[in-house]
């Protein structure tokens, strides 16, 4: 078995399976704790309306903090959104989904996604430079926040080294993008990546306690 | 410590601030538990509590540093401590290797170690003196994340370890044992409505047994800015409603919650609840107070555990709505005006809009802020923060922020509706030699109510 076979078959079984359980049981081990019923008479009666708020609007900051917030919010939604579009939008990742779960869809031309993924990558670069150098960033910064910054770029490194052809044999860049792929998934759960399914849980409840209150969700 | 409160902790009720005296040597830590055992209240407190709404919180944030931007401490030192989020640090510790899904792991392998009394005792300064939990922290956060609440749950820990500042644990006992913080007992109160009611020829009724409204106050507009109760009074009178003041249950202040003591918070919560409920009254009056709108209006049910008997509302939102429905009415007032949001009763509370409604009826030129209504920045004095004097150097460079947004609003007359902001506007006025006054939503229209 050589390394490109060990990627797509071993590796791949037992990453996605580390994925799936570890997110179950994080999900699971935070839900399931005690909630407490809020007995206040509520302003507005439309805690789920709240709920849906809070989760749009705060995709934005809110006017008065858009100066102060700016480099960070564009860098973010910069690779956020370039992120997307190569997972989503590269023809062989199309191929990959559809053998996974069947669902597939047309694809972006090369071109376009090589460019994405260059630009992913200076904004990657530049949020961790300045995770690194920001006073706050560096006093709230701790294993996971680099270990998440490390396995969300090197598939697209590995990815574009291997589009390159650049480095090694295909194959071997390949089975390498693959397996850097498989440690973003085994990671997943147990780091902050998991904030693209809690946000929704941590708006949402925010949203309802402050949409019920009348208050700015 | 507790027994010989009066002179050990005299109160200082002549300032404008109103707190306890400067003490000459401060008790930061209260009680003789050991640090071992300290650490072990404030965690078993802190994890006990722990729900899944706090535990999405924690297991949220991104490490992302907004909240920073949003918070007065940080935004006037640039010192990254005050960071929001980073004040919950050792808490976080606590519940990852304590309540967290993977708790297991990060005790088996010690990837979080145990807190220690010395970070606790470090961490009293972020949790108490900066922080006035006004959720600016909250409104910014891109994930939602309620710092200001997780603070008020970091210091129910911090309380059980006996960790509290000196001057806040001593308002705070004094509340629980005398039924109000600054020294305004039953007896006090009633002196003093018997003075006003004469003074002013105004009928203030006390001890009624039966009433449509039971009015409360906060201790501060009772021995600092007595003419709320005259105020108060007037509008009632004016509206003809069958209202009381009662000794059993008027304070509205709660220096339980503030110290982080839950069940000083009920205890102090209960006496307004069960005196509204003996008098059988409809509506309960919450005084110009931020963090009393908090601690009844929306929390006050909770600490009952069922459902409130009784409508609750703050003074602008009573006089909102008698306003607008026509029963009061009241003097066009020329002036310019500008407002300033209590974080308790607009961010945190959701009534924004019921002193703009006021202001509207007086026919003020209302000049907003910059930011106004949710997004206005803290006073600095919340949170019990106003009654720390170590804090007081940072409270001032705080307020810096408020004193430019009422400069820039270009206004002639500035006005609030919580005594507290009021306080540390008087506090800060007289520091910085400044030459703008707060004054009070409340007097304001009953100086002007048409009779």
């Amino acid at each position: 078995m050589n390394l490109l076979d060990f990627a797509r078959g071993a590796a791949m079984k037992w990453s996605i399976a580390i994925f799936l359980f570890g997110m179950l049981w994080r999900l699971f081990g935070i839900l399931l704790l005690r909630r407490t019923h809020d007995y206040s008479e509520p302003r507005v009666h439309a805690a789920g309306l709240g709920a849906l708020q809070g989760i749009i609007r705060r995709s934005w900051p809110r006017r008065e903090f858009q100066a102060r917030t700016a480099y960070g919010v564009t860098v973010s939604y910069v690779f956020h959104i370039g992120l997307a579009i190569i997972v989503f939008g590269f023809v062989p990742h199309i191929l990959f989904i559809r053998n996974l779960i069947g669902v597939g869809w047309s694809g972006l031309p090369g071109g376009i996604i090589y460019f994405c993924a260059v630009i992913t990558l200076v904004a990657l670069v530049m949020a961790i430079v300045r995770r690194l150098t920001h006073p706050v960033l560096k006093l709230l910064s701790n294993f996971d926040d680099y270990f998440s910054w490390f396995v969300t770029a090197a598939p697209v490194v590995t990815g574009l080294l291997a589009a390159a052809h650049y480095g090694a044999r295909y194959e071997t860049l390949l089975a390498v993008h693959i397996l850097s792929f498989e440690l973003l998934l085994v990671w997943f759960p147990f780091g902050k990546l998991m904030h693209s399914v809690l946000l929704f849980f941590a708006r949402g409840q925010t949203g309802a306690v402050y949409g019920r209150r009348g208050a700015s969700t | 410590m507790s027994s010989d409160i009066n002179t050990v902790h005299p109160l200082d009720t002549e300032g404008t601030r109103l707190s306890i005296k400067k003490p000459a040597l401060r008790y930061d830590r209260q009680g003789d538990m050991s640090d071992g055992q300290r650490v072990e209240a404030a965690m078993r407190t802190f994890v006990r509590e722990f729900g899944a709404t706090s535990a999405i919180y924690l297991e949220s944030c991104i490490h992302c540093g907004m909240c920073a931007e949003a918070c007065h401490y940080y935004v006037q030192t640039n010192d990254p401590r005050y960071t929001p989020v980073r004040k919950l640090e050792p808490f976080k510790q606590a519940y990852k290797r304590e309540a967290g899904p993977f708790a297991f792991f990060y005790r088996l392998f010690n990837l979080k170690p145990r807190v220690t009394v010395d970070e606790l005792q470090k961490w009293q300064e972020l949790i108490y003196d900066s922080c006035t939990m006004c959720g600016r922290c909250t409104l910014i956060c891109p994930m939602g994340i309620d710092i200001a609440r997780l603070v008020g749950q970091a210091r129910h820990g911090m309380f059980q370890a006996g960790l509290v500042p000196h001057e806040l644990w001593a308002v705070a006992e004094r509340a629980e044992r005398e039924g109000s913080p600054l020294g305004a007992t039953p007896k006090v109160f009633k002196d003093r409505i018997d003075w006003l009611s004469d003074e002013n020829a105004v009928e203030i009724p006390v001890d009624r047994d039966v009433a449509d409204i039971l009015v409360t106050m906060s201790s501060i507009e009772i021995m600092k800015y007595p003419q709320a109760i005259v105020a108060t009074a007037r509008v009632l009178n004016a509206l003809g409603e069958k209202w009381t003041i009662r000794l059993d249950g008027y304070e509205a202040t709660n220096f339980g919650m503030l110290s982080g003591n839950s069940q000083w918070q009920k205890d102090l919560s209960m006496k307004m609840i069960d005196a509204a409920v003996k008098c059988k009254a409809k509506l309960l009056i919450l005084p110009e107070c931020g963090h009393a709108y908090g601690a009844m209006r929306w929390d006050g049910a909770n600490v009952y555990g069922k459902p409130l008997p009784f409508e609750v509302l703050h003074i602008s939102e009573f006089l909102a709505r008698n306003l607008g429905n026509g029963r009061l009415k009241v003097k066009n007032v020329p002036k310019s005006v500008t407002f300033h949001d209590p974080c308790q009763i607009a961010r945190r509370g959701g009534a924004t809009q019921a002193p703009r409604q006021v202001l509207g009826k007086l026919g003020v030129d209302l000049h907003e802020m910059t930011p106004s209504g949710d997004g206005n920045w803290c006073c600095g004095g919340g949170g019990g923060v106003v009654t720390i004097h170590r804090a007081d150097e940072l409270r001032y460079k705080v307020f810096q922020i408020k004193m430019k947004q009422v400069d820039d609003s270009g206004a002639e007359m500035l006005v609030m509706s919580c005594s507290n902001c009021r306080q540390t506007f008087d506090d800060g006025q007289a520091h910085f030699k400044w030459d703008k006054t707060a004054h009070s939503l409340l007097e304001l229209v009953a100086d002007n109510l048409v009779q």
